[in-house]
């Protein structure tokens, strides 16, 4: 009904930390610049933000999509509220309901997908800086 | 029938976005995330489905079936329209502006 609308808050979370972290980065990036080993780790390393920008991605472009596909289902009206079910208390208690058991589901899958992304690269980052280390 | 098309597209645009990596001109890493996105979004929504119907979720009305092929086929254009939308707009091969400045010439 309108669980593809969890996610989407947790996109505008993390766009905003994303966003965030980016310029926590190049500040830090900046400040360590000249220093050989710092420069070896950034050239080896993927910045957090841009990992995060994978979770991003992932939430906003299934967001779009499910939301055409609630716009399909006449589940998303134009014009107030905007949410069909909003207008009647018994489909919104329904609503709440399928926000906090699907809605939560799919964001937490999209998550745990991401973690296992980000772990991956963590030990993809970490053999090629142990590598160059060793050269 | 929704998900088994997005799911389709996001293995299509992932060889596609892999066929050419590192190099990502064409911005098809935008398809990838969209399409999978919105194939974990339908697992999920399939699974709970599947809890409340078991085994007939396996077999639905040949209507719905063909309902869901058409949205689905639908969410793959739409996502298709957004990665056009952001190719022009970003455009990294300098393409529409090349485009635009030369007509001006």
């Amino acid at each position: 009904m309108a669980c593809f609308m969890v996610p989407a808050a947790e996109a505008v979370i993390t766009t905003i930390a994303a966003k965030s972290m980016e310029s926590k980065e190049r500040a830090c990036e900046s400040h360590a610049s000249g220093n050989e080993n710092a420069d070896l780790e950034m050239n080896a390393r993927v910045p957090f933000s841009k990992k995060v920008k994978w979770l991003n991605n992932l939430l906003w472009g299934g967001s779009a999509l499910l939301a055409f596909e609630h716009v399909w289902h006449g589940e998303i009206i134009p014009s107030f509220p905007f949410l069909s079910a909003a207008s009647d208390p018994a489909a919104a208690a329904e609503m709440l309901h399928e926000m906090g058991t699907v809605g939560v589901t799919m964001a937490a899958l999209i998550t745990i997908v991401w973690g296992g992304m980000v772990a991956v690269s963590s030990v993809i980052e970490k053999r090629a800086l142990s590598a160059q280390t060793d050269k | 029938m929704t998900l088994l098309t997005t799911v389709f597209a996001a293995i299509i645009s992932t060889v596609v976005w892999y066929r050419n990596a590192p190099k990502d001109e064409m911005k098809v890493g935008i398809l990838c995330w969209m399409y999978w996105g919105a194939s974990l979004m339908w697992l999920v929504d399939a699974i709970y489905e599947y809890a409340s119907l078991r085994a007939e979720y396996f077999t639905p009305a040949p209507a719905d079936m063909l309902n869901d092929l058409y949205l689905g086929l639908s969410v793959v254009a739409l996502g298709l329209i957004i990665w056009l939308a952001r190719l022009f707009i970003k455009d990294p091969k300098g393409v529409v502006k090349e485009a635009l400045l030369g007509s001006k010439k």
